[in-house]
Parts: structure tokens; sequence; C-alpha cells
């Protein structure tokens, strides 16, 4: 059971829930930028929840699948076509053997997500299917996919839903591209140390992302945030969602390939539960911050965590023959 | 002592143990033996223990204790106290210091080490003291970063302490052993790089399919022996 990469779409990778483990290593996690966006998908395929699946970022793929298939597709809207027939994303979908899929430009928001029925059966580089671009790992030797490129999937004995999809998941909950909304962070070790003035803006200007981001870090222009006192430190841990502020006064936010470590000040941590809405983020996208405290950032993850296992288990009772 | 830490949380599934502010052996030893201790202990739910000069990574499972309606305190809150608990505690076997000396034969000058001319020039000494005080020394692995399998090192002797180039290059060879300021460390695979290059190493760094995927692990010890280019290329072809 194979596809076969007819166009690669903009930026295509293979993502799973990430290779933790190895950071002592210099090796960071990677893995899909939304993962609620990620973990649905493969409920739709019933898959496991971390299985791999195709990460799309603004312009979907092409894909001719070799054999029957079934799969799914979620995160920010795009046109999904079989054969030239719309159908729906957020559901499960049977592909004929043969069929073409194609993926279309995204609307709002950045990243998709393709799983499909046994995952891709490719090997696994330090525990994980997940394509680091910046360090070289992964799958295809860790770059992006390219046209003619053949994914092996892994045969299942129920490679077609059991039900017609008459149904589909509701996104809403699941996508959120709204600027008007912003985002959560957490205190950073180095908050205190802005300006009055800076502090101020951090909390009630709109940023933009610039055009040079990517999974690595998302570069914010706004205004040109200083600090009160200089402030000299030795290079640390760093995580997704980071908010670091460099030289120029214009804030980084991390992403999933982020470096283990970085020297830059921290200004703040975006919410975990936030962390799904910034991947959605697009260039020229605007954004804002709003504080918020760790107990009720992970009351937030706590209740959005349950909605999710809640989702994943009426699905599957869904699929169930 | 271990325990004199300040713990941070980073985010939700995070936590920086700060042990000090500066590029210090004696500070990163004691990161480097929480680490063996936290390692040991086996804390449910921690999935990396990633020391850097003076502080600790930790990342965990937020979820890895009870069902995600989850009772009690957030891991954030309840964390510090049991990492405090452990690192009170006496060495266990388990944590002894690694006895792992790494020996790393580096060709010193001409193609392998283009930098090494600039280096002594700035120590104001001749290249075959920059390469005789390089191997002499014995070094730590402070930390791994920048690039899967980077190691930091300490113990970089003062009379080669070489600011960093004004131009750095976009690409540099792998296995290069180079200098930025007070540290020195090896290129594990063509990157860009700032640091001066003064040799290279036959050995590979980073190779995901190897276990350990890394040829260093921190808290490593690290020595360099001089080789000529003839060594450089037999051991190339081995390698």
């Amino acid at each position: 059971m194979t596809f076969e990469v007819l166009k690669p779409g903009l930026l295509t990778t293979l993502q799973d829930a990430g290779r933790p483990g190895f950071a002592h290593l210099g090796v960071g996690r990677s893995g899909a930028f939304d993962m609620p966006a990620l973990r649905i998908a493969n409920a739709l395929c019933g898959n496991p929840s971390d299985a791999c699946a195709l990460e799309i970022t603004l312009l979907g793929p092409t894909l001719r699948f070799h054999a029957e298939a079934w799969i799914a597709v979620t995160g920010a809207p795009l046109s999904v076509r079989i054969d030239d027939t719309d159908v729906p994303a957020w559901a499960p979908l049977r592909v004929r053997a043969g069929a073409v899929v194609a993926l279309g430009a995204i609307a709002h928001g950045c990243r998709s997500y393709l799983a499909v029925r046994g995952g891709f059966d490719v090997e696994p580089v330090l525990g994980s299917r997940s394509t680091d671009l910046n360090a070289g790992i992964g799958p295809f030797g860790g770059r992006p996919l390219r046209a003619g490129d053949t994914l092996p999937i892994r045969a299942t004995e129920d490679a077609r839903p059991a039900r017609p999809a008459n149904w589909r998941a509701d996104p809403r909950p699941w996508f959120d591209a709204d600027p008007a909304r912003p985002l959560r962070l957490l205190p950073g070790s180095h908050l205190d140390q802005l300006t009055d003035t800076s502090h101020k803006q951090l909390f009630s200007k709109s940023f933009k992302m610039q055009t040079d981001s990517n999974r690595v870090g998302l570069r914010l222009s706004g205004p040109v945030l200083e600090w009160s006192t200089p402030i000299e430190m030795v290079s640390e841990g760093c995580v997704p969602g980071l908010l670091q502020l460099p030289p120029s006064g214009q804030p980084i936010a991390l992403g999933p390939e982020c470096p283990v470590s970085g020297g830059y000040p921290r200004i703040g941590q975006i919410a975990a539960v936030d962390i799904p809405r910034l991947a959605q983020l697009r260039p020229g996208d605007a954004l804002r911050f709003t504080r918020c405290t760790f107990d009720d950032a992970f009351a937030a993850l706590q209740e959005r965590e349950h909605a999710l296992r809640q989702l994943e288990t009426h699905i599957a009772a869904r699929l169930a023959p | 002592m271990t325990t004199d830490f300040v713990a941070e949380p980073l985010a939700e599934d995070a936590l920086l143990l700060r042990f000090g502010e500066s590029i210090d052996a004696a500070v990163n030893a004691r990161v480097q033996l929480a680490a063996r201790k936290l390692r040991a202990a086996n804390l449910p739910g921690v999935v990396d223990i990633a020391p850097a000069y003076a502080s600790l990574l930790l990342r965990f499972d937020p979820f890895a204790r009870g069902d995600a309606r989850g009772r009690g305190e957030p891991p954030h809150a309840r964390l510090p106290g049991e990492i405090k608990t452990i690192l009170r505690q006496p060495q266990s076997p388990d944590a002894r210091a690694p006895t792992r000396m790494i020996e790393i034969p580096v060709c010193y000058g001409g193609d392998c080490g283009p930098d090494l001319a600039d280096v002594a020039a700035h120590a104001g000494i001749a290249p075959d003291e920059v390469i005789a005080c390089h191997a002499a020394a014995e070094y730590t692995v402070a930390m791994l970063g920048f690039a899967p399998g980077f190691p930091y090192l300490l113990g970089l002797d003062a009379a080669l302490h070489v600011p960093r180039r004004a131009n750095p290059r976009t690409r540099v060879p792998a296995g290069s052993v180079a200098i930025g300021g007070a540290q020195t460390g090896i290129y594990p695979g063509e990157l860009p790089g700032g640091w001066h290059l003064i040799g290279r190493t036959p050995l590979v760094l980073f190779d995901p399919s190897r276990d350990p995927p890394a040829l260093l692990a921190p808290g490593d010890r690290v020595r360099f022996r001089a080789i000529d280019a003839v060594a450089f290329a037999r051991l190339v072809e081995h390698a």
C-alpha cells in the first residue's frame, strides 16, 4: 500500500507527536505544530493518537493512491478533492485505488493535517517519524516531501471506514484563527526587566508575524521592546512557545523545531493551550498577548485535554462497526 | 550543594533548575550531578533531563499521573519539591560520576584548520604552541546544543580565548574543531558557524542510526590528540 506525491505543496512533512528523550544530546522534539489537529485526524482514521501524518503548510499536496485507503484531513480549512469531487474535511474519507487526492490552498490559518488509516510505514528515527527540517533528522533524511516520493502506508485489516462518512467532527473548537483573541502569555524569566513602557506595549499592542518565520521560530514585528537594564545570560534550555527577545527588540516565538538551548533573554511563554493557535498564524497575521498565570494555563490545558479525549472516544464509537 | 538551585517553571511541561548564572566548571559539575541523580530517580512522566552550562531543563508529560481531569497539584507546582528531596539525598551508586574519557584525534591547521594562524596571532604564540596547548588540556562536556551532537567543552586554556570571527561562515565542514571566545567545540555536521576553525576530527560526532546517536554526552571528559593529514585521511576512510 503506497501513495505517490504528484505535487508536494508548499511545505509538506511527515510529523507525529515528536521525538522526546534526546534533548541532552542536542536533539529537539519537532513533531506536529498543531497537536490537537493531528490527534483528531488520527482519531478519524482509527489510528493511535500519536501516529504519523502529513503536516501541510499553506498549500496542499496532490497525491495518487495506489491502493484503497481511508484518510482524514483536519487543521486549517482547505479544499479536499478526490478525483475532482469535493469532499469534507474533519471526516473519515474513503479513497479508491488509483484515485487522486488534491488538497487546495489554505484560505486562513497555516497548517492542515492528512492522516491515513494505519499510518505511514516509514522507519522511525530516534523513536519518532517526525521530520526535523532544521536538524535534517527524520523520514526522507529530514527533508520535506517532493514530487515523485512514494509513501508506504501500514497495512491494516480494515483499510476502509466501516460506515460511510455522512458525519464530520465539528472543527470550531479546534481551529481558531481569530486574531481578536490574544494568546495567553506566561511570565518569562526576564519579563520584569523590560522598561515600563515596553511591558505595557507587550500586553496592549498588536504584533505581526513576519515572512521569515518557520517551524523553528516565528519572528514578530511590532513596538521595539527595550530592557531597563542590559541582560547578560548564558545559554539555557528552550521549549516551543518560548518568547525570546533578541537585541533587535522584536520578539521571536519558538516553534516545534526550536533548538534545545538558547541565549536570548526570555519575556514569556505562550500557554500550551494556545500553541495550536500559534501554529495557525500565517505571515502577515496580527497577534496580541494577554497575561496568564501557570495555574490558569494548566487548568485550561487540562480542560482542553479532557475535551480532546472525549472527542477521540466519541469518534472511536462512531467508527466502530 | 546540588540542592542550591532555583526552580523556575518554564512551561506547563517544562521546568528549569538554575544552579548559577555563569560559565563555570564548578557550577556545571553541580548541574551534571543533579542530572545524574534525577535520571537515576526515574521520576514518573519526566522525559527529558538536559544540562546546560548553569541550568538543567526538565520536560515532562503534564498528564503522566492520573487522567486529564487530574486531581491534586499540577506538576509545575509539585515537581520542584520532589526534585529538592531527590537532590538532597546522598548519591546513589547509579548517580556516581561517569568516568568516560573520550579521546578525539584532530588534524590541526592546514585545510583542516584554516583559522589556526589567526588564533596563534591573536594569542601571540606560534601555531604549534596553539596545538600543544589545545591538545594538552582535559575538557568536560558542559552541554550539547546548537545542533544535534554539538558539544560545548569547558577547560579551554585562557591563552586560547579568542573572540568569535567578525564574519561567520555559512558552511563549516563536519568534524571541525573550533574556538569561540572561552569555549571550544566540534561541529557534528556541515553547519553555519562563527567560531575559529583550528582542526578537524575524522570521528562522526552524531549519527541518528547509532545508539547512542551522539559520540559525546554531558559530563564526559575529552582529550584531543594531534594527528597528521595522512592519519586523518586514513581514519576518514575507516569512519
